[in-house]
């Protein structure tokens, strides 16, 4: 897989072809080929997602089959086992709108007070934020299922396994929101303004809601779809704290509909379900990506440069 | 206290005004701690609770006593002798010898792609450049269980579209994707090649962006052509962001678990527990219920995973000067 990088640039290489046309279609090539490599599976999910289930395993992987029935597909996921998919979806969204949305509030908020303010301690919390960024997440999980599984409130016990808190608690939590939040509020919001507004008379809170949150919008939407999408593709920590299905993520309800189409006899879950379901769920975040592609691209930059 | 300290003086480059004003000094009383509360509240119960419970757990070890009406099960303080047991249990050290291996081979291969898509793709020899980008992209926007789903479905031959292939190229059968274990290795290599590599290249593609183009108008009027300018300005230029990406790829690999999970949920593989650390923590947990082990064993990982990530960047720094 020698690239074209790596060649010489003589321009050597195609005999009758021109020197830019000969420079162009290695690179073309490969970049072709890739392309096939990252889309072939996208390609056959949709197809897939048209066919019954014998079609499914036996006709042609890439093309429609004899016997299209997408919508009939579609119908089954939606309403098998009393529209338990419609509940993974409500909850999914649930879980991700409500996490993206406190998370990110809350990182803009530390982001700021890290940024703009002097306080004992400033250094240490921040440093403290920046190595969690290495502690693995899922290590995380398994305290904290034990924690949610009985807490101690003085008077009374209680359990937050099997609650919508259980994922949307955790999930607010966000030291890179904090990291990038600071370093963004940092570049973006002179002293000088701030200076201004308080001599204005501003309060505190109206500064930060008027003035900082306006003046960072950048950094906050890329927060917000780093949450989001973290949340949406959740899977360790919903697996971990809950088992009724009712409050499953579709993460996590489409890997337990994966474990049932193999016990023939057990249930009916077929593999065009699991295929169709999969297809429903990520439609809304390639829909997010390919709307703000422009947010993904500065939040990337971002994120290298105050490294 | 710490206004002068070096990091906070690196983070407002660029923004002269990061002094401290005295007339804010005195006004701002306990606003900056209002702001932190939310945050820090959350991150104490729900992050550093959870971590020091975890420590806590893991100094006790857990006695069974097998009777009649079942087993009780007491605990005794015992220090680092769970951390002893660890690092002296096969099943663990096979996990963590399968994810170094995987980290030696898939992460250098997933960078290698991504910095040769960023750089193809900065080059002026090609076109159509948005809609590779996109596509190289938009694996990283599927969850990863879907993910796994689908190349899990690829690697089934009664269920794939591919591995047919094999039998009509004449390459013999088709390979077992599943087994043994450096199958199955390479196999969740590919996912995660597939899910990350766009990702890293966007990252990369956006640091060369960030570089002022009079380098390049310099290069160029040098005589330095395209695969040169790329090779001996952009490739180093691009260190830093590589070294970031490879960082945050290391302390994925440690952590990976969700791939073996849904394979051996689904019923497409028997995964054993020592496959990753993290695997083998929750079967300790939930199938075992050894919460004292499992929580030496998350402990361990996040301390293997320090010491690989801090020993990794002070290997790249030390190269780079």
């Amino acid at each position: 897989m020698a690239t074209t990088v790596s060649s010489p640039g003589t321009g050597k290489q195609a005999a009758g072809a021109g020197r830019t046309l000969g420079k162009q279609a290695l690179p073309m090539v490969f970049l072709f080929l890739f392309s096939v490599y990252f889309l072939a599976p996208l390609v056959w999910l949709v197809f897939s997602s048209t066919k019954n289930e014998s079609d499914f395993s036996t006709a042609f992987g890439f093309w429609f089959s004899g016997h299209p029935q997408f919508l009939a597909n579609v119908s089954t996921v939606l309403n098998v086992n009393d529209h338990i998919y419609l509940h993974w979806l409500f909850n999914t969204v649930l879980y991700s709108v409500i996490s993206a949305v406190g998370a990110t509030l809350f990182a803009a908020m530390a982001g700021y007070a890290l940024s703009k303010f002097f306080f004992r301690g400033r250094e240490l919390l921040f440093l403290i934020i920046l190595g969690s960024l290495m502690v693995p997440i899922t290590a995380l999980a398994l305290p904290l299922f034990l924690i949610m599984t009985d807490i101690n409130l003085g008077f009374t016990h209680i359990s937050l396994i099997n609650t919508y808190a259980a994922v949307i608690l955790p999930s607010l939590v966000s030291p890179f929101g904090v990291y990038l939040m600071r370093i963004y509020t940092a570049g973006s919001v002179s002293d000088d303004l701030l200076q201004a507004a308080r001599i204005d008379g501003a309060s505190e809170a109206g500064i930060f809601f008027r003035i900082v949150l306006r003046m960072t919008m950048p950094g906050l939407i890329t927060v917000l779809l780093f949450s989001f999408v973290g949340t949406w593709n959740n899977y360790f920590l919903p697996y971990v704290v809950l088992s009724d299905q009712n409050y499953y993520p579709l993460s996590v309800g489409l890997a337990y509909w994966n474990g049932l189409t193999n016990q023939a006899g057990v249930s009916d879950v077929t593999y065009v379900q699991v295929i169709t379901g999969a297809l429903i769920s990520v439609i809304p975040l390639v829909i997010a990506f390919l709307t703000l592609q422009r947010y993904w691209n500065n939040s990337l930059t971002l994120n290298t440069t105050a490294g | 206290m710490s206004s002068s300290s070096p990091p906070i003086a690196r983070l407002g480059a660029g923004q002269p005004a990061m002094r401290r004003p005295r007339g804010l000094r005195l006004r701002q009383g306990s606003t900056p701690y209002l702001f932190l509360a939310p945050f820090v509240i959350l991150f104490l119960l729900f992050f550093i609770g959870p971590i020091l419970y975890a420590f806590k757990l893991s100094l006790f070890t857990l006695h069974r006593h097998p009777s009649l009406n079942g087993a009780t099960n007491t605990t005794t303080f015992g220090g680092l002798n769970n951390y002893q047991r660890a690092f002296g249990d096969a099943d663990f050290l096979s996990g963590l010898k399968n994810m170094i291996a995987f980290g030696i081979v898939q992460v250098p291969v997933m960078l290698f792609l991504a910095l040769t898509f960023a750089l193809v793709l900065d080059s002026p020899f090609v076109r159509l450049k948005a809609f590779f980008r996109l596509s190289y992209f938009i694996p990283f926007a599927i969850p990863g269980v879907v993910a796994t789903l689908l190349w899990g479905y690829f690697y089934t031959p009664s269920l794939s579209p591919v591995t047919g292939l094999f039998t009509k190229l004449s390459f013999g059968n088709s390979p077992n994707f599943f087994q043994p274990v450096s199958h199955l290795l390479a196999s969740v290599g590919n996912i995660v090649t597939w899910e990350w590599a766009g990702y890293n290249m966007v990252i990369l593609i956006a640091a060369l962006q960030s570089v002022s183009a009079e380098i390049y108008e310099a290069a160029g009027l040098d005589g330095c052509g395209p695969i040169r300018t790329a090779l001996f300005i952009k490739i180093p230029l691009l260190q830093p962001a590589l070294v970031l990406t490879a960082v945050f790829s290391i302390i994925g690999t440690l952590q990976l678990f969700n791939e073996f999970s849904v394979f051996n949920q689904g019923g497409l593989a028997a995964v054993e527990p020592s496959v990753t650390p993290n695997y083998y923590a929750y079967t300790q947990a939930f199938t075992y219920g050894d919460f004292n082990y499992a929580a030496t064993i998350s402990f361990a990982l996040a301390l293997v995973t320090f010491v690989f990530s801090f020993a990794f960047l002070k290997l790249t720094s030390r190269g780079g000067e």
